[in-house]
């Protein structure tokens, strides 16, 4: 099982970079200033059409606290995550970030099935995390949310947030109509690459199928479990449908999925190609090489193994320039960067664990 | 050991809890039906703030299919991951041998009997007349 804490002095304390930060709505009238009249009303007399019945409910109920950390809740009421001042004094001061990627769920129009709603909800959430957060929080930087399953208003989108340099990445949901290899995503990753942009892709609670191959969870443990699975498609996917060789500097986080995983999906993935490459001949190398040049990986919840030390080994594998912590604060499973490594690590690992990688990355 | 006076017994009634400092620590005390329970206010496991936690029992299972909630009030549930604490050994439930939160002895005394020293209260006067939660760090 889980062995105990380390004992961490102050001096252990650093700053760093958070590749999971999620800001939400008090309610959706946040976003009215953002969107104008005709959608104000759309959502006031028509609300959602997210992909799921009870669309007000979620698909699992998440233990105590709905997801939430149980302290997260700001006292003027609104869910965890809507409160600035309460996120600077519970998680970005104590905590030491020194800047914080804003993952944006929820209400962007990832999850939203009228497509002409979606653009609307995007376009405001992505003035909104400018508006109410960066411009008020210096250390937090913004993901363009795109609706991913309406590819030309995504590249558009994509290309207008572009010039401002608070947008560090492109955010869309892994649970797309497709698998996100397909060519009907291409003009997204044209326009992310053109710009310089990394795709950010984080598990959503909603999608357009089931959160397992085999059908829907039945517990939440399940569903959690699914975060990974659902990411390890959307990976092959992407690597076999040939997107690195299409758009050969683009470059995919994997955020809140795992990462144990990838050193045995390569190790698979290579053992297929070296039998079967003639079924995808438009692959010029070993699917682990463009998983290799081309994936991020950021830390939470961070793996667990009965023997802490076992970790630092598969991170040799996967290689510590790709790993980026994260805390996925204000949410349930959120790592505490001061408790919730169990290894030693170098001086260098360390580094760029909690922050070169990232900087990189995101050209930060 | 060195007792330290940290609450006044009125502050603490059944059901209610309080997050206190003891000898440089923070340590979350708990009045559970009356009985005090005093923790370090940090989950073994991830660092979480244990004063936020949920206070419940447990769920059991005999098999599949049969389930019952038992040792209600017994148990705190980390306010982050959820880990589950036996208020009174500290153990948690699934890891108990090596996860287990910090343990502080906790009782509540009479001021009269408090002011025959030795003990510290950082905060307030002892007044005889009154009850007081007195935790040993």
């Amino acid at each position: 099982m889980n062995a105990p804490l380390l004992d961490v002095k102050a001096s252990q304390t650093l700053s760093f970079v958070d590749c999971d930060i999620h800001p939400v709505q008090r309610s959706l009238a946040d976003l009215f200033p953002y969107m104008g009249a005709r959608w104000i009303e759309h959502a006031k007399s028509i609300g959602p059409h997210i992909r799921q019945g009870l669309s007000s409910m979620q698909a699992h109920p998440r233990m105590m606290a709905a997801g939430q950390r149980a302290d997260a809740y700001p006292e003027r009421g609104g869910p965890p995550g809507s409160d600035l001042a309460l996120m600077q004094r519970q998680h970005l001061d104590p905590a030491g970030v020194e800047i914080g990627m804003l993952v944006s769920l929820s209400k962007g129009g990832m999850e939203e099935r009228n497509t002409d709603y979606a653009r609307a909800l995007s376009h405001a959430v992505n003035d909104w995390q400018i508006e109410d957060w960066v411009r008020k929080e210096p250390r937090l930087r913004a993901g363009v949310v795109v609706p991913q399953d309406d590819p030309d208003f995504a590249a558009q989108e994509i290309r207008a947030r572009a010039g401002d340099p608070s947008f560090r990445q492109v955010i869309l949901s892994p649970r797309s109509i497709e698998p996100l290899g397909r060519k009907r995503y291409w003009p997204i990753y044209e326009a992310a690459q053109e710009c310089d942009l990394p795709l950010g892709l984080h598990p959503a609670a909603n999608g357009a199928h089931p959160s397992t191959g085999s059908g829907w969870p039945t517990f939440y443990m399940q569903e959690h479990y699914a975060f990974g699975t659902n990411m390890h498609g959307n990976l092959v996917s992407m690597v076999f449908e040939g997107v690195f060789e299409r758009f050969p500097r683009l470059k995919v986080a994997l955020i809140e999925s795992g990462f144990t995983w990838i050193p045995a999906m390569c190790w698979r993935m290579d053992r297929h190609w070296e039998r079967m490459r003639h079924e995808v001949p438009h692959l010029k190398r070993p699917p682990s090489e463009y998983v290799r040049e081309h994936f991020w990986f950021a830390t939470q919840p961070m793996e667990e193994p009965e023997n802490p030390v076992h970790l630092p080994e598969i991170i040799d594998w996967i290689g510590w320039d790709r790993l980026m912590f994260s805390t996925d604060y204000p949410h349930w499973d959120y790592d505490d960067p001061r408790y919730c490594i169990k290894f030693a690590m170098t001086d260098a690992q360390r580094s760029q664990l909690f922050g070169d990688n990232a900087r990189a990355l995101y050209r930060l | 050991m060195t007792k330290h006076v940290v609450a006044s017994a009125d502050e603490l009634q059944p059901g209610q809890r309080k997050l206190v400092n003891a000898g440089g620590r923070e340590i979350a005390v708990f009045n559970i039906a009356g009985e005090m329970f005093a923790l370090a206010n940090r989950c073994p496991h991830g660092g979480g703030p244990l004063i936020e936690g949920y206070v419940t029992g447990l769920a059991l299972s005999s098999r599949p299919g049969e389930y019952r909630l038992a040792r209600e009030n017994e148990f705190l549930r980390c306010p982050y991951h959820g880990w589950e604490f036996e208020l009174r050994t500290g153990q948690s439930y699934c890891d108990p041998k090596s996860v287990r939160a910090r343990q502080f002895s906790v009782h509540v005394e009479h001021g009269e009997e408090l002011a025959k020293g030795p003990y510290a209260a950082d905060r307030f006067e002892v007044a005889r007349e009154k009850d007081y939660v007195v935790v040993e760090v």
